[in-house]
Protein backbone atom coordinates (compact mmCIF):
# COMPACT_ATOMS: atom_id res chain seq x y z
CA UNK A 1 0.00 0.00 0.00
CA UNK A 2 2.78 2.50 1.15
CA UNK A 3 4.00 2.63 -2.91
CA UNK A 4 0.68 4.64 -3.93
CA UNK A 5 1.29 7.00 -0.67
CA UNK A 6 2.27 10.35 -1.31
CA UNK A 7 5.10 11.16 1.79
CA UNK A 8 2.94 14.66 2.21
CA UNK A 9 0.34 12.05 3.89
CA UNK A 10 3.33 10.49 6.12
CA UNK A 11 4.29 13.83 7.34
CA UNK A 12 1.08 14.46 8.22
CA UNK A 13 0.66 11.15 10.53
CA UNK A 14 3.95 11.67 12.19
CA UNK A 15 2.95 15.54 12.90
CA UNK A 16 -0.37 14.06 14.36
CA UNK A 17 1.55 11.66 16.07
CA UNK A 18 3.71 14.20 17.47
CA UNK A 19 1.05 16.16 18.60
CA UNK A 20 -0.49 13.67 20.51
CA UNK A 21 2.59 12.09 22.65
CA UNK A 22 3.47 16.47 23.04
CA UNK A 23 -0.02 16.48 24.36
CA UNK A 24 0.37 13.68 26.81
CA UNK A 25 4.07 14.56 27.65
CA UNK A 26 3.08 18.19 28.40
CA UNK A 27 0.53 17.25 30.94
CA UNK A 28 2.36 15.35 33.30
CA UNK A 29 4.69 18.10 33.80
CA UNK A 30 4.62 19.45 37.52
CA UNK A 31 3.97 23.32 37.58
CA UNK A 32 6.47 23.87 39.48
CA UNK A 33 8.85 23.09 36.58
CA UNK A 34 6.48 25.09 34.36
CA UNK A 35 9.07 27.69 33.74
CA UNK A 36 11.89 25.17 32.61
CA UNK A 37 9.54 23.73 30.41
CA UNK A 38 8.99 26.87 28.56
CA UNK A 39 12.86 27.47 28.33
CA UNK A 40 13.43 23.72 27.49
CA UNK A 41 10.74 23.88 24.63
CA UNK A 42 12.16 26.99 23.52
CA UNK A 43 15.32 25.17 23.02
CA UNK A 44 14.03 22.98 21.20
CA UNK A 45 12.28 24.99 18.91
CA UNK A 46 15.61 26.05 18.03
CA UNK A 47 15.59 23.18 16.00
CA UNK A 48 14.97 25.34 13.02
CA UNK A 49 18.92 25.49 13.07
CA UNK A 50 18.60 22.34 10.86
CA UNK A 51 16.56 24.54 8.54
CA UNK A 52 19.11 27.65 8.55
CA UNK A 53 21.43 25.15 7.86
CA UNK A 54 20.16 23.70 5.02
CA UNK A 55 20.23 27.63 3.93
CA UNK A 56 23.11 28.34 4.53
CA UNK A 57 24.95 25.65 2.67
CA UNK A 58 24.14 26.46 -1.02
CA UNK A 59 26.61 25.04 -3.51
CA UNK A 60 27.38 28.63 -4.31
CA UNK A 61 27.19 31.28 -1.53
CA UNK A 62 24.62 33.79 -3.10
CA UNK A 63 22.49 36.31 -1.11
CA UNK A 64 20.24 33.41 -0.32
CA UNK A 65 23.15 31.99 1.33
CA UNK A 66 23.38 35.10 3.65
CA UNK A 67 20.33 35.13 4.56
CA UNK A 68 20.72 31.49 5.86
CA UNK A 69 23.84 32.07 7.83
CA UNK A 70 22.03 35.30 9.60
CA UNK A 71 19.47 32.36 10.31
CA UNK A 72 22.08 29.84 11.38
CA UNK A 73 23.25 32.10 14.06
CA UNK A 74 20.45 33.55 15.31
CA UNK A 75 19.18 29.69 15.91
CA UNK A 76 22.54 29.29 17.19
CA UNK A 77 21.97 31.63 20.06
CA UNK A 78 18.71 29.84 20.67
CA UNK A 79 20.21 26.34 20.87
CA UNK A 80 23.27 27.20 23.03
CA UNK A 81 21.25 30.04 25.18
CA UNK A 82 18.14 28.13 25.79
CA UNK A 83 20.02 24.39 26.78
CA UNK A 84 22.20 26.61 29.14
CA UNK A 85 19.76 28.48 30.46
CA UNK A 86 17.53 25.93 31.02
CA UNK A 87 20.41 24.11 32.96
CA UNK A 88 20.83 26.79 35.17
CA UNK A 89 17.44 26.92 35.98
CA UNK A 90 17.32 23.37 37.05
CA UNK A 91 20.27 23.08 38.96
CA UNK A 92 18.38 25.94 41.38
CA UNK A 93 15.81 23.08 41.99
CA UNK A 94 18.22 20.36 43.14
CA UNK A 95 17.58 19.28 46.90
CA UNK A 96 19.92 20.86 48.95
CA UNK A 97 21.78 19.88 52.28
CA UNK A 98 19.72 17.60 54.22
CA UNK A 99 22.16 17.42 56.45
CA UNK A 100 21.56 21.66 57.82
CA UNK A 101 17.90 20.97 57.54
CA UNK A 102 17.91 17.40 59.48
CA UNK A 103 20.24 19.38 62.41
CA UNK A 104 18.24 22.14 62.97
CA UNK A 105 15.08 19.88 62.73
CA UNK A 106 16.53 17.85 65.92
CA UNK A 107 16.79 21.40 68.02
CA UNK A 108 13.14 20.91 68.90
CA UNK B 1 25.18 10.31 4.70
CA UNK B 2 22.01 8.50 2.76
CA UNK B 3 18.87 10.13 3.67
CA UNK B 4 17.32 7.12 4.85
CA UNK B 5 20.47 7.14 7.62
CA UNK B 6 19.41 10.97 7.81
CA UNK B 7 15.85 10.35 8.85
CA UNK B 8 16.48 7.61 11.34
CA UNK B 9 18.99 9.91 13.38
CA UNK B 10 16.32 12.28 13.24
CA UNK B 11 14.22 9.61 14.76
CA UNK B 12 16.78 9.06 17.69
CA UNK B 13 16.86 13.24 18.12
CA UNK B 14 13.10 12.91 18.19
CA UNK B 15 13.16 10.45 21.05
CA UNK B 16 15.54 12.56 22.76
CA UNK B 17 13.34 15.24 22.76
CA UNK B 18 10.61 13.62 24.08
CA UNK B 19 12.35 11.91 26.86
CA UNK B 20 13.91 15.47 27.92
CA UNK B 21 10.53 16.70 28.38
CA UNK B 22 9.56 13.59 30.37
CA UNK B 23 12.27 14.49 32.93
CA UNK B 24 10.63 17.46 33.47
CA UNK B 25 7.57 15.88 35.64
CA UNK B 26 9.92 16.01 38.35
CA UNK B 27 12.66 17.58 39.79
CA UNK B 28 15.14 15.28 40.41
CA UNK B 29 14.51 13.99 36.89
CA UNK B 30 14.41 17.58 34.84
CA UNK B 31 18.33 17.81 34.86
CA UNK B 32 18.87 14.48 33.11
CA UNK B 33 15.89 15.39 31.16
CA UNK B 34 17.65 18.60 29.61
CA UNK B 35 21.01 16.76 29.39
CA UNK B 36 18.99 14.37 26.75
CA UNK B 37 17.72 17.54 24.93
CA UNK B 38 21.02 18.52 24.19
CA UNK B 39 21.99 15.17 23.24
CA UNK B 40 18.92 15.39 20.61
CA UNK B 41 20.03 18.39 19.07
CA UNK B 42 23.58 17.71 19.20
CA UNK B 43 22.74 14.62 16.93
CA UNK B 44 20.31 16.95 14.62
CA UNK B 45 23.22 19.33 14.03
CA UNK B 46 25.82 16.66 13.32
CA UNK B 47 23.68 14.82 11.06
CA UNK B 48 22.59 17.60 9.13
CA UNK B 49 25.99 18.76 8.83
CA UNK B 50 26.50 15.54 7.29
CA UNK B 51 24.00 15.76 5.09
CA UNK B 52 25.03 19.26 3.54
CA UNK B 53 28.96 18.13 3.29
CA UNK B 54 28.01 15.16 1.39
CA UNK B 55 25.61 17.05 -1.13
CA UNK B 56 27.47 20.88 -1.17
CA UNK B 57 30.72 20.54 0.77
CA UNK B 58 29.21 24.36 1.68
CA UNK B 59 29.66 23.83 5.67
CA UNK B 60 32.43 26.86 6.09
CA UNK B 61 30.12 29.73 6.91
CA UNK B 62 27.61 27.48 8.60
CA UNK B 63 30.29 26.19 11.24
CA UNK B 64 31.42 29.96 11.61
CA UNK B 65 27.46 31.01 12.28
CA UNK B 66 27.04 28.22 15.13
CA UNK B 67 30.44 29.38 17.05
CA UNK B 68 29.18 33.25 16.68
CA UNK B 69 25.68 32.45 17.44
CA UNK B 70 26.52 29.90 20.38
CA UNK B 71 28.98 32.38 21.74
CA UNK B 72 26.45 34.67 22.27
CA UNK B 73 23.94 32.54 23.63
CA UNK B 74 26.18 31.05 26.11
CA UNK B 75 27.10 34.30 27.27
CA UNK B 76 23.70 35.61 27.57
CA UNK B 77 22.76 32.68 29.58
CA UNK B 78 25.44 33.09 31.84
CA UNK B 79 24.65 36.69 32.63
CA UNK B 80 20.85 36.49 33.00
CA UNK B 81 19.38 37.00 36.14
CA UNK B 82 16.46 35.12 36.97
CA UNK B 83 14.14 37.76 37.66
CA UNK B 84 15.07 38.47 34.46
CA UNK B 85 13.35 35.01 32.96
CA UNK B 86 10.53 36.10 31.45
CA UNK B 87 11.79 38.84 28.95
CA UNK B 88 14.30 36.21 28.05
CA UNK B 89 12.18 33.81 26.82
CA UNK B 90 10.23 35.77 25.07
CA UNK B 91 13.41 37.26 23.16
CA UNK B 92 14.61 33.83 22.60
CA UNK B 93 11.03 33.02 20.81
CA UNK B 94 11.75 35.94 18.45
CA UNK B 95 15.09 34.28 17.39
CA UNK B 96 12.91 31.08 16.29
CA UNK B 97 10.51 33.50 14.25
CA UNK B 98 13.02 35.22 12.40
CA UNK B 99 14.87 32.09 11.17
CA UNK B 100 11.75 30.67 10.16
CA UNK B 101 10.92 33.94 8.33
CA UNK B 102 14.46 33.79 6.99
CA UNK B 103 14.85 29.95 5.83
CA UNK B 104 11.08 30.44 4.13
CA UNK B 105 12.80 33.58 2.02
CA UNK B 106 15.77 31.26 1.08
CA UNK B 107 13.84 28.45 0.46
CA UNK B 108 11.63 30.72 -2.22
CA UNK B 109 14.91 32.07 -3.22
CA UNK B 110 16.47 28.63 -4.16
CA UNK B 111 14.29 25.83 -3.98
CA UNK B 112 16.65 23.50 -5.02
CA UNK B 113 19.26 24.07 -2.48
CA UNK B 114 16.55 22.53 -0.26
CA UNK B 115 16.19 19.16 -2.13
CA UNK B 116 12.90 21.11 -3.99
CA UNK B 117 12.17 21.54 -7.42
CA UNK B 118 13.03 24.40 -8.96
CA UNK B 119 9.12 25.12 -9.59
CA UNK B 120 7.96 24.83 -5.54
CA UNK B 121 5.10 22.22 -5.56
CA UNK B 122 1.77 23.67 -4.26
CA UNK B 123 1.42 21.93 -1.40
CA UNK B 124 5.18 23.09 -0.16
CA UNK B 125 4.12 26.69 -1.29
CA UNK B 126 1.11 26.38 1.12
CA UNK B 127 3.34 25.32 4.15
CA UNK B 128 6.02 28.35 3.12
CA UNK B 129 3.62 30.59 3.40
CA UNK B 130 1.73 28.93 6.87
CA UNK B 131 5.63 28.79 8.24
CA UNK B 132 6.61 32.06 7.06
CA UNK B 133 3.76 34.32 8.35
CA UNK B 134 3.73 32.13 11.66
CA UNK B 135 7.19 33.02 12.28
CA UNK B 136 6.61 36.55 11.28
CA UNK B 137 3.80 36.65 13.63
CA UNK B 138 5.70 35.37 16.42
CA UNK B 139 8.98 37.22 15.78
CA UNK B 140 7.17 40.94 16.03
CA UNK B 141 5.18 39.67 19.16
CA UNK B 142 7.82 38.15 20.90
CA UNK B 143 9.83 41.58 20.55
CA UNK B 144 6.49 43.37 22.38
CA UNK B 145 6.47 41.24 24.86
CA UNK B 146 10.35 41.08 25.42
CA UNK B 147 9.55 45.02 25.82
CA UNK B 148 6.68 45.23 28.19
CA UNK B 149 8.41 42.64 30.05
CA UNK B 150 11.59 44.15 30.39
CA UNK B 151 9.93 47.32 31.10
CA UNK B 152 11.05 49.37 27.84
CA UNK B 153 7.30 49.43 26.26
CA UNK B 154 4.30 50.30 28.55
CA UNK B 155 2.87 47.43 29.99
CA UNK B 156 -0.55 48.61 30.09
CA UNK B 157 -2.87 47.60 27.58
CA UNK B 158 -2.69 49.67 24.17
CA UNK B 159 -6.16 50.36 23.39
CA UNK B 160 -7.46 52.11 20.65
CA UNK B 161 -10.89 52.35 19.11
CA UNK B 162 -11.78 50.09 15.99
CA UNK B 163 -8.58 47.89 17.03
CA UNK B 164 -10.34 44.27 16.53
CA UNK B 165 -11.85 45.44 12.72
CA UNK B 166 -8.12 46.43 11.58
CA UNK B 167 -6.40 43.30 12.98
CA UNK B 168 -9.14 41.55 11.66
CA UNK B 169 -8.80 43.55 8.09
CA UNK B 170 -4.70 43.22 8.23
CA UNK B 171 -4.79 39.51 9.42
CA UNK B 172 -7.46 38.51 5.77
CA UNK B 173 -5.36 40.73 3.75
CA UNK B 174 -2.33 38.61 4.94
CA UNK B 175 -4.14 35.63 3.72
CA UNK B 176 -5.16 36.79 0.27
CA UNK B 177 -1.80 38.19 -0.43
CA UNK B 178 -0.97 34.44 1.09
CA UNK B 179 -3.16 33.14 -1.86
CA UNK B 180 -1.67 35.18 -4.47
CA UNK B 181 1.13 33.68 -3.45
CA UNK B 182 -0.05 30.07 -3.74
CA UNK B 183 -1.13 30.45 -6.87
CA UNK B 184 1.95 31.49 -8.33
CA UNK B 185 2.41 35.54 -7.53
CA UNK B 186 5.96 35.28 -7.00
CA UNK B 187 7.73 37.33 -4.34
CA UNK B 188 5.81 40.93 -4.62
CA UNK B 189 2.42 38.71 -2.80
CA UNK B 190 4.89 36.69 -0.76
CA UNK B 191 6.90 39.97 0.71
CA UNK B 192 3.67 41.68 1.40
CA UNK B 193 2.17 38.93 3.08
CA UNK B 194 5.73 38.87 5.18
CA UNK B 195 5.28 42.75 5.79
CA UNK B 196 1.49 41.94 7.12
CA UNK B 197 2.05 39.63 9.16
CA UNK B 198 5.06 41.64 11.16
CA UNK B 199 2.47 44.03 11.75
CA UNK B 200 -0.07 41.54 12.94
CA UNK B 201 2.34 40.27 15.47
CA UNK B 202 2.71 43.98 17.18
CA UNK B 203 -0.97 44.52 16.63
CA UNK B 204 -1.84 41.51 18.22
CA UNK B 205 0.35 42.24 21.23
CA UNK B 206 0.40 45.29 22.13
CA UNK B 207 -3.44 45.41 23.68
CA UNK B 208 -2.42 42.78 26.14
CA UNK B 209 -1.52 44.09 29.97
CA UNK B 210 1.38 43.23 31.99
CA UNK B 211 -0.29 40.33 34.00
CA UNK B 212 -1.69 38.60 31.20
CA UNK B 213 1.77 37.98 29.98
CA UNK B 214 1.53 34.02 31.04
CA UNK B 215 -0.40 33.36 28.81
CA UNK B 216 1.33 35.69 25.93
CA UNK B 217 4.11 33.77 26.57
CA UNK B 218 2.81 30.40 26.45
CA UNK B 219 1.21 31.17 23.25
CA UNK B 220 3.96 32.57 21.63
CA UNK B 221 6.19 29.59 22.79
CA UNK B 222 3.44 27.75 21.35
CA UNK B 223 3.55 29.31 17.57
CA UNK B 224 7.62 29.49 17.48
CA UNK B 225 6.93 25.41 17.54
CA UNK B 226 4.31 25.73 14.98
CA UNK B 227 6.41 27.88 13.01
CA UNK B 228 9.66 24.77 12.79
CA UNK B 229 6.91 22.48 12.26
CA UNK B 230 5.24 24.88 9.01
CA UNK B 231 9.12 25.28 7.75
CA UNK B 232 9.59 21.63 8.40
CA UNK B 233 6.85 20.51 6.09
CA UNK B 234 7.71 22.88 3.20
CA UNK B 235 11.13 21.35 3.48
CA UNK B 236 10.04 18.08 3.70
CA UNK B 237 12.00 17.48 7.08
CA UNK B 238 10.28 15.76 9.59
CA UNK B 239 12.84 16.14 12.60
CA UNK B 240 11.46 19.97 11.77
CA UNK B 241 8.10 18.64 12.11
CA UNK B 242 8.50 16.41 15.01
CA UNK B 243 10.22 19.17 17.30
CA UNK B 244 7.94 22.08 15.89
CA UNK B 245 4.37 19.58 16.88
CA UNK B 246 5.95 19.07 20.66
CA UNK B 247 6.91 22.34 21.39
CA UNK B 248 3.65 24.06 19.49
CA UNK B 249 1.53 21.23 21.69
CA UNK B 250 3.12 22.27 24.84
CA UNK B 251 2.87 25.87 24.51
CA UNK B 252 -0.81 25.30 23.68
CA UNK B 253 -1.18 23.28 26.65
CA UNK B 254 0.55 26.13 28.91
CA UNK B 255 -1.95 28.66 27.62
CA UNK B 256 -4.99 26.89 28.31
CA UNK B 257 -3.39 25.98 32.20
CA UNK B 258 -3.36 29.61 32.13
CA UNK B 259 -6.53 30.42 30.52
CA UNK B 260 -7.46 28.34 33.53
CA UNK B 261 -6.11 29.39 36.33
CA UNK B 262 -7.60 32.98 35.68
CA UNK B 263 -11.44 31.11 34.45
CA UNK B 264 -10.55 33.94 31.17
CA UNK B 265 -11.21 32.46 27.88
CA UNK B 266 -8.06 32.68 26.11
CA UNK B 267 -9.98 34.82 23.47
CA UNK B 268 -10.50 37.14 25.65
CA UNK B 269 -7.15 37.29 27.37
CA UNK B 270 -5.86 37.64 23.52
CA UNK B 271 -8.40 40.54 22.47
CA UNK B 272 -6.95 42.80 25.19
CA UNK B 273 -7.52 45.40 27.27
CA UNK B 274 -7.61 43.85 30.25
CA UNK B 275 -6.15 45.69 33.24
CA UNK B 276 -5.68 48.74 31.73
CA UNK B 277 -6.54 50.46 35.17
CA UNK B 278 -3.40 48.88 36.52
CA UNK B 279 -1.82 50.79 39.18
CA UNK B 280 -5.11 53.36 39.42
CA UNK B 281 -6.00 54.37 43.29
CA UNK B 282 -9.08 52.66 44.21
CA UNK B 283 -11.62 55.66 44.25
CA UNK B 284 -14.32 53.81 46.57
CA UNK B 285 -11.74 53.51 49.99
CA UNK B 286 -13.32 56.70 51.75
CA UNK B 287 -15.64 54.70 53.88
CA UNK B 288 -13.25 51.75 54.45
CA UNK B 289 -10.09 51.37 56.59
CA UNK B 290 -7.35 48.95 56.80
CA UNK B 291 -5.68 48.13 59.65
CA UNK B 292 -2.17 48.84 59.21
CA UNK B 293 1.22 47.92 60.89
CA UNK B 294 4.93 47.75 60.92
CA UNK B 295 7.33 45.00 60.28
CA UNK B 296 7.55 44.59 63.94
CA UNK B 297 4.14 43.90 64.48
CA UNK B 298 4.38 41.51 61.45
CA UNK B 299 7.22 39.65 63.17
CA UNK B 300 5.63 39.30 66.30
CA UNK B 301 3.01 37.44 64.87
CA UNK B 302 4.54 35.21 62.41
CA UNK B 303 6.91 34.27 65.76
CA UNK B 304 4.30 33.26 67.22
CA UNK B 305 2.46 31.16 65.09
CA UNK B 306 2.05 27.55 64.80
CA UNK B 307 1.74 27.54 60.80
CA UNK B 308 2.37 29.95 58.59
CA UNK B 309 1.62 29.73 54.25
CA UNK B 310 3.16 32.73 52.46
CA UNK B 311 2.11 33.36 48.91
CA UNK B 312 4.19 34.97 47.23
CA UNK B 313 2.81 37.37 43.91
CA UNK B 314 4.62 39.49 41.26
CA UNK B 315 5.66 42.42 43.78
CA UNK B 316 7.77 39.78 45.25
CA UNK B 317 9.81 39.40 42.04
CA UNK B 318 9.58 42.86 41.16
CA UNK B 319 11.29 43.61 44.83
CA UNK B 320 13.77 40.84 44.23
CA UNK B 321 12.46 39.84 47.58
CA UNK B 322 12.94 36.26 47.47
CA UNK B 323 16.48 35.87 49.25
CA UNK B 324 14.72 37.71 52.44
CA UNK B 325 11.59 36.07 52.28
CA UNK B 326 13.84 32.64 52.26
CA UNK B 327 15.68 34.04 55.64
CA UNK B 328 12.33 34.77 57.08
CA UNK B 329 10.80 31.56 56.89
CA UNK B 330 14.18 30.02 58.03
CA UNK B 331 14.36 31.91 60.89
CA UNK B 332 10.94 30.96 61.40
CA UNK B 333 11.20 27.44 61.16
CA UNK B 334 14.34 27.89 63.64
CA UNK B 335 11.77 28.70 66.11
CA UNK B 336 9.49 25.76 65.52
CA UNK B 337 6.86 27.33 63.25
CA UNK B 338 5.82 25.16 60.21
CA UNK B 339 6.47 27.69 57.44
CA UNK B 340 4.87 26.46 53.68
CA UNK B 341 4.52 28.42 50.11
CA UNK B 342 1.30 28.42 48.70
CA UNK B 343 1.53 29.06 44.41
CA UNK B 344 -0.70 30.30 42.41
CA UNK B 345 -0.72 29.23 39.01
CA UNK B 346 -0.78 32.58 37.46
CA UNK B 347 1.14 34.50 40.16
CA UNK B 348 4.25 36.23 38.40
CA UNK B 349 4.58 36.74 34.76
CA UNK B 350 5.03 33.48 33.31
CA UNK B 351 4.10 29.98 34.04
CA UNK B 352 5.98 28.73 37.09
CA UNK B 353 7.41 32.14 37.69
CA UNK B 354 7.07 32.29 41.59
CA UNK B 355 8.93 27.85 41.58
CA UNK B 356 11.98 29.47 40.20
CA UNK B 357 12.33 32.84 42.42
CA UNK B 358 11.85 30.74 45.04
CA UNK B 359 14.29 27.67 44.06
CA UNK B 360 16.91 30.65 43.35
CA UNK B 361 16.83 31.63 46.55
CA UNK B 362 17.31 28.06 47.47
CA UNK B 363 13.70 27.85 48.74
CA UNK B 364 13.90 23.22 49.52
CA UNK B 365 10.73 22.39 47.11
CA UNK B 366 8.90 20.48 49.13
CA UNK B 367 7.99 23.49 50.95
CA UNK B 368 6.17 25.03 47.86
CA UNK B 369 2.79 23.93 47.21
CA UNK B 370 0.71 24.21 44.45
CA UNK B 371 -2.80 26.06 45.05
CA UNK B 372 -5.17 22.26 45.10
CA UNK B 373 -2.60 21.04 47.20
CA UNK B 374 -2.65 23.61 49.89
CA UNK B 375 -5.83 25.41 49.64
CA UNK B 376 -7.46 23.48 52.38
CA UNK B 377 -4.90 24.34 54.64
CA UNK B 378 -5.37 28.18 54.95
CA UNK B 379 -8.25 27.28 57.62
CA UNK B 380 -5.84 25.53 60.44
CA UNK B 381 -3.36 27.97 59.07
CA UNK B 382 -2.13 30.77 61.76
CA UNK B 383 -0.98 32.88 59.50
CA UNK B 384 -0.76 33.94 55.89
CA UNK B 385 1.54 35.89 54.89
CA UNK B 386 1.28 37.79 51.52
CA UNK B 387 3.85 39.27 49.38
CA UNK B 388 3.20 41.91 46.65
CA UNK B 389 -0.14 39.34 45.53
CA UNK B 390 -3.69 40.61 45.18
CA UNK B 391 -5.92 39.29 42.74
CA UNK B 392 -4.36 35.83 43.45
CA UNK B 393 -6.00 36.57 47.16
CA UNK B 394 -9.71 38.11 46.66
CA UNK B 395 -12.31 36.81 47.62
CA UNK B 396 -14.67 38.97 44.86
CA UNK B 397 -13.76 35.80 42.91
CA UNK B 398 -15.83 33.87 44.69
CA UNK B 399 -19.00 36.68 44.53
CA UNK B 400 -21.13 36.45 41.23
CA UNK B 401 -21.09 39.46 39.47
CA UNK B 402 -17.06 40.97 39.98
CA UNK B 403 -14.88 40.97 37.15
CA UNK B 404 -12.93 38.21 38.10
CA UNK B 405 -15.79 35.59 39.40
CA UNK B 406 -15.26 31.99 38.75
CA UNK B 407 -11.29 32.52 38.92
CA UNK B 408 -9.90 30.37 41.21
CA UNK B 409 -7.95 31.75 44.02
CA UNK B 410 -5.81 30.78 47.27
CA UNK B 411 -8.02 30.82 49.95
CA UNK B 412 -6.08 33.07 52.44
CA UNK B 413 -8.64 35.18 53.50
CA UNK B 414 -9.63 31.80 55.54
CA UNK B 415 -6.30 32.02 57.69
CA UNK B 416 -6.69 33.05 61.27
CA UNK B 417 -4.48 36.23 60.54
CA UNK B 418 -3.46 37.63 57.44
CA UNK B 419 -0.64 39.98 56.90
CA UNK B 420 -0.40 41.84 53.40
CA UNK B 421 2.71 43.75 52.07
CA UNK B 422 2.11 46.20 49.57
CA UNK B 423 3.55 49.16 48.46
CA UNK B 424 0.08 51.08 48.71
CA UNK B 425 -3.47 50.81 48.64
CA UNK B 426 -3.44 50.82 44.85
CA UNK B 427 -5.55 48.15 42.92
CA UNK B 428 -3.64 45.29 41.87
CA UNK B 429 -3.99 43.94 37.60
CA UNK B 430 -8.11 43.40 38.02
CA UNK B 431 -8.44 47.31 38.41
CA UNK B 432 -11.13 46.05 41.59
CA UNK B 433 -10.53 46.04 45.34
CA UNK B 434 -9.93 43.23 47.70
CA UNK B 435 -11.93 43.06 50.56
CA UNK B 436 -9.59 41.03 51.98
CA UNK B 437 -7.46 44.03 52.93
CA UNK B 438 -10.22 45.54 55.16
CA UNK B 439 -11.05 42.57 57.18
CA UNK B 440 -10.45 42.55 60.96
CA UNK B 441 -8.25 39.88 61.07
CA UNK B 442 -5.70 41.27 58.17
CA UNK B 443 -2.72 43.57 58.72
CA UNK B 444 -1.07 46.21 55.85
CA UNK B 445 2.39 46.56 56.03
CA UNK B 446 3.18 48.85 53.36
CA UNK B 447 6.50 49.22 51.68
CA UNK B 448 8.87 47.69 49.29
CA UNK B 449 8.93 44.09 49.74
CA UNK B 450 12.60 43.39 50.39
CA UNK B 451 12.63 46.13 53.01
CA UNK B 452 9.73 44.97 54.83
CA UNK B 453 10.74 41.53 54.76
CA UNK B 454 14.47 42.29 56.20
CA UNK B 455 13.05 44.29 58.47
CA UNK B 456 10.79 41.37 59.68
CA UNK B 457 13.67 39.33 59.77
CA UNK B 458 15.57 41.50 61.96
CA UNK B 459 12.35 41.21 64.00
CA UNK B 460 11.87 37.74 64.94
CA UNK B 461 15.39 36.88 66.21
Amino acid sequence: MATGVDPIVFYLIIFVLAVVVGYHVVWSVTPALHTPLMSVTNAISSIILVGAMLAAGPEIMDWGGWVGFVAVILASVNVFGGFLVTQRMLEMFRKKEPKAQTASEAKH
Amino acid sequence: MSANQVALWYLAASVCFILALKGLSHPSTARRGNTLGMIGMAIAVVVTLGLIFSTTKNIAWILVGIVIGGAIGAVVARRVQMTQMPELVAGFHSLVGMAAVLIAIAAVHNPVSFGLPAEIPTGNKLELFIGTFIGAITFSGSVIAFGKLSGRIRSAPVVFGGQHLLNLAIAIAMIGFGAWFFVGGGWLPFIVMTALAFLLGVLMIIPIGGADMPVVISMLNSYSGWAAAGIGFSLNNPMLIIAGSLVGSSGAILSYIMCRAMNRSFISVILGGFGAAEGAAVADTGQKTVKSGSADDAAFLLGNAESVIIVPGYGLAVARAQHAVKELAQKLREKGVDVRYAIHPVAGRMPGHMNVLLAEAEVPYDQVFEMEDINGDFGTADVALILGANDVVNPLAEQKGSPIYGMPILEAHRARNVIVNKRSMASGYAGIDNPLFYLDKTMMVFGDAKKVVDDMVKAVE
